[in-house]
């Protein structure tokens, strides 16, 4: 009989689901046994280091290694030239993105370097100083070239061509049209506009980008250990580019030190690295030095954006218009490409807001400058602070409290499913439902008075509200669709051993988010078994089935459910064999605890340990027609949408010294919905973690170039992270609405604080700034920037 | 080429000697000549503080000093801290409230929170936030350490009389 409860599976007394345990595989690094790429040796390693371009844009000449080679414990030295017709060169296009070129682009500068910081020659030596040493001997005869660094420019006639072949410096164009905004505007009763522009910044994941390569020439295989977010995806890209077959690789990434999106791309000197061990037939180790990882690590945003909103008289939004511009460097990253933020910029912007009429530009232009590809929160950061900085300007020209803006204006929480102007499906979003909730956390009405009590006083503090959409949960439309064989679906393999433990692999991947603890919550409330008793073991292309690893914001949602499906087929295999061995009906039974009881009274039956015994060692006692499959594995993939859209809001109050610039954070306040929450201490700490990069963006973080394309500040020193000093308390509460897409429901968390936080952040350092007209749109927001909003300076 | 210098030292409680190369930094010493890989590279600037380590008594930045400088020292790690037992109470409070994510920054936050603990100790969030500002967290957002170190600081004040 089924059962009558209303209770759902997931809120059952011995439920993981909805709890915070402690994460497993954190007490390692709390006693400094950690396992990251670096901490390994493997007998006969070497050391890999890069020589790169100096210049942003220069022809090669001539390369002398001879002094370099003869340097005692130098072992082997390739250049471009080397790796001509033995490494595939590959083109970062996908033919979904209709138009988008490229050139072939090679691990080692050859002939020509594109990039200051572009890898043109890789040494093998026995230590990282001593290959060091001979990068400083390798001579070679450079002609500088005019660099393309402004993307403005890009494009001029009088600009020159980065890549001959491709005839222009122009990637790519986009336009994204619904309604008619012309006919629209000239019946607006308001229209405001407004110029963004957003800086370069990069991830800085404190662990560098890291591998070690170990090509055995005997057997033909590879084996790479790398601090990366997908080894399935790793072995496919390096089997094109190495030629050689994808099953010849196996990828194993142990401890990840951060990644952030940074650690999912295809990059020359770790493919360098790959080829020294194939041509030497021994390991190799190469970890990126900070310099290295500033000039060399994917860049992100680096976006100029021209906004229009027109509002009727009741202050309704009745168009949105922007003209988005990025510059992503010499070359689109290979295979994920460098137009995806464009696009999710004209995707997403606007997409909190009923808008009858909208339309979208965009261009991406080639510049000397490092490559541009996907970093944490792709375009959110842009086309949330574009749209809510235009509905903070929209309302203050409709005269209403940005309160009431959005209350009027945000898609109301009735009207699912729906589409935002771009045209991608929502299934059920919560923004009305989480601005309330943000404004009672917030005690928003309590701080627009202290805000109007302190400006008397000469203290300018600030509220800003940031509605935000989030993509996460892709499905294959996201890279699939366009020819990459980036895996929308994972598989999760569940094993009962001998002694009733659990053991499951799985493809999504732990970079520190707590993946592997909720997939074991998942698991254990699945199967019915202890925590303890689940291993979840990740990270190893040879191990666990063919899986796309963790980024987009997908462990929980896509891994989670795929866990759910094994851990629930698990458990009905082990009921089948239990009732055949307790003359009992499987669905009379149930499990609880590792043990397994009648459904009905719960009385205990039978351990699973002693029936896990009884089929590996005893099977004469089970009946001959009963075949006992204790392993299992199911799959998932999302397939109704082609990601799965959550929401959420932040809010940020701040104080602005109008004598200095400084802007002291105070307090910061979000609301998610990221659907059912696994595991809420760990969904709170990714919002947590998220602002503070995003705040990171929108403040201190900036790749800052000089006109002939050098990076100005590639230390820790001179490129400013958000330090503990400055970060404020971040409050954070949830609205639940659990995805249909999936029996768990679960969505993506980890863009959301990234998302959300520079637009909150910026509307509410124009708010501070307000009485004093001045504002700022640019990001990072400088005190000397504020200064000059101010004209103090 | 590299010019050799013998040195004598005390890591974690064992007597040490070596020959290293006059240019290798103590934290690339302690890592690859002694296999004591929990303290981290980040930056090679001091910056970071994934290298913290105690030196006679004192953190510092294992990046910044050479391993030739530390002739007679007593340099203690993070494996060292984790087995005398001195900070149990503190790994314990990052473990449950999750002052941790990626693992990379842990162990220098650690030796930098035990030293707050030791020559501060006060539960005051913005002195523990202006503390650990040389220790560079990319995952966190930081509040979790600071509740984590809050935590202790507390409950050791608490155990021994202290204030509050």
């Amino acid at each position: 009989m089924a059962d009558p409860s209303p209770v759902s599976f997931f809120d059952r007394p011995n439920s993981y689901v909805g709890r915070s345990p402690t994460r497993p595989n954190a007490k390692r690094h709390l006693a400094g046994r950690g396992n990251f790429v670096d901490d390994i040796k493997l007998p006969r390693m070497l050391h890999a280091a890069m020589l790169r371009s100096p210049y942003a844009h220069a022809e090669i000449l001539s390369i002398d290694t001879s002094e370099a080679a003869a340097l005692p414990g130098v072992i082997k030295i390739i250049t471009g030239e080397d790796l001509e017709g033995v490494c595939k060169p590959v083109v970062g296009v996908l033919v979904h993105l209709e138009g988008l070129k490229s050139q072939p682009q090679m691990p080692l500068a050859h002939g020509r370097a594109r990039w200051q910081g572009e890898p043109v020659v890789a040494i093998a030596a026995t230590s990282r100083a001593i290959a060091e040493d001979a990068a400083a001997l390798v001579m070679i005869d450079w002609k500088e070239l005019p660099a393309v660094t402004d993307m403005e420019t890009a494009l001029d006639a009088d600009t020159p061509v980065i890549h001959a072949d491709l005839g222009d410096n122009h990637a790519w164009h986009r336009e994204v049209i619904s309604g008619d905004v012309d006919e629209a505007f000239a019946d607006a009763a308001h229209v405001v506009e407004e110029t963004f522009n957003f800086g370069r910044h990069t991830g800085v994941t404190l662990e560098p980008r890291a591998l070690l390569a170990d090509y055995n020439p005997i057997e033909e295989r590879l084996t790479v250990h790398h601090s990366g977010q997908g080894p399935h995806f790793f072995q496919a890209v390096w089997a094109n580019i190495l030629g050689i077959p994808e099953t010849s690789i196996r990828v194993i990434s142990p401890d990840v030190g951060g990644s952030f999106g940074i650690k999912i791309h295809t990059y020359g000197d770790e493919v360098a690295t790959l080829m020294l061990s194939k041509f030497l037939g021994r390991p190799v180790k190469f970890i990126a030095d900070r310099l290295e990882s500033f000039s060399a690590d994917i860049h992100a945003r680096d976006h100029r954006v021209k906004a229009k909103v027109g509002l009727d008289a009741d202050g309704r939004i009745v168009a949105f218009e922007i003209d988005d511009l990025t510059g992503i460097g010499p070359y689109s990253m290979y295979p994920r490409s460098s137009a995806i933020e464009l696009n999710q910029v004209l995707n997403l912007t606007g997409g909190q807001y009923l808008i009858p009429n909208y339309k979208a530009v965009g261009d991406v232009v080639f510049q000397n400058k490092n490559m541009m590809c996907q970093y944490r929160a792709v375009g959110h950061p842009i086309a949330t602070a574009v749209g809510e900085c235009m509905a903070d300007l929209a309302a203050e020209k409709a005269g209403l409290d940005p309160v009431e803006f959005r209350r009027l204006n945000l898609l109301p929480d009735d009207g699912y499913p729906t589409k935002i102007p771009s045209g991608l499906p929502l299934e059920k979003l919560s923004h009305q439902e989480c601005l309330e909730k943000l404004l009672v956390m917030m005690d928003y009405d309590a701080k627009r008075d202290e805000q109007k009590k302190l400006r008397s006083d000469g203290v300018y503090r600030g509220i800003g509200l940031a509605s935000f959409i989030e993509v996460t949960n892709p499905s294959p439309m996201f890279y699939g669709i366009g020819g990459a064989k980036v895996s929308a679906m994972d598989g999760c393999t569940l094993r009962i051993e001998p002694t009733g433990k659990v053991t499951c692999t799985i493809g999504v991947t732990e970079q520190g988010q707590g993946t592997e603890t909720i997939i074991a919550q998942v698991v254990a409330t699945a199967v019915g078994v202890p925590m303890e008793d689940v291993r979840v073991l990740t990270g190893d292309t040879d191990m666990s089935a063919y899986g796309g690893g963790t980024w987009a914001s997908r462990g929980a949602g896509i891994g989670g459910e795929a866990a759910l499906q094994a851990g629930k087929a698990l458990k009905e295999n082990v009921l089948t064999v239990a009732a055949s061995v307790l003359q009992s009906e499987a669905d009379a039974l149930d499990m609880i605890n590792g043990i397994v009881v009648d459904k009905e009274s719960e009385t205990e039956r039978m351990g699973l340990e002693e029936l896990a015994t009884m089929v590996q060692f005893r099977t004469h006692e089970i009946p001959n027609d009963v075949n006992p499959e204790f392993v299992v594995t199911r799959h998932y993939r999302v397939t109704e949408f082609p990601f799965v859209l959550t929401n959420g809001i932040q809010g940020a109050y701040v104080e602005v010294d109008t004598d200095t610039g400084f802007i002291k954070l105070l307090k910061h306040f979000v609301v998610e919905d990221c659907g059912r929450i696994i595991n809420p201490q760990l969904v709170d700490e990714q919002v947590r973690g998220g602002v503070v990069q995003g705040i990171g963006g929108v403040l201190f973080e900036h790749c800052q170039y000089s006109d002939d394309g050098q990076l100005l500040n590639a230390t820790m020193a001179d490129y400013l992270v958000p330090m503990a000093v400055e970060m404020p308390d971040i409050v954070v509460g949830h609205v639940e609405s659990p995805t249909g897409t999936s029996e768990l429901g679960a969505k993506g968390v980890g863009e959301a604080g990234t998302g959300g936080a520079p637009a909150a952040i910026l509307n509410a350092v124009n708010d501070a700034l307000s009485p004093l007209n001045a504002r700022v749109t640019d990001q990072p927001i400088t005190p000397e920037m504020v200064l000059r909003a101010l004209g103090k300076i | 080429m590299d010019q050799l210098i013998d040195i004598s030292l005390t890591v974690n409680g064992e007597q040490v000697s070596a020959r290293v190369p006059t240019r290798t930094n103590l934290v690339d010493f302690l890592r690859v000549e002694l296999d004591l890989t929990g303290s981290h590279v980040g930056c090679e600037h001091g910056i970071c503080g994934a290298c913290t380590i105690r030196v006679d008594g004192l953190i510092v930045r294992g990046c910044l000093m050479l391993a030739a400088q530390a002739e007679c020292a007593d340099v203690v790690t993070i494996e060292g801290l984790h087995n005398s037992g001195e900070i149990a109470d503190l790994q314990d409070a990052f473990l449950q409230r999750n002052a941790l994510q990626c693992g990379f920054c842990t162990p220098g936050m650690l030796l930098a929170s035990a030293e707050y603990l030791k020559t501060n100790g006060t539960p005051d969030r913005e002195g523990i936030r202006e503390f650990l500002s040389g220790n560079y967290c990319r995952c966190t957002g930081y509040e979790a350490i600071v509740d984590a170190v809050e935590k202790v600081a507390r409950n050791r004040a608490g155990n021994t009389g202290g204030s509050k």
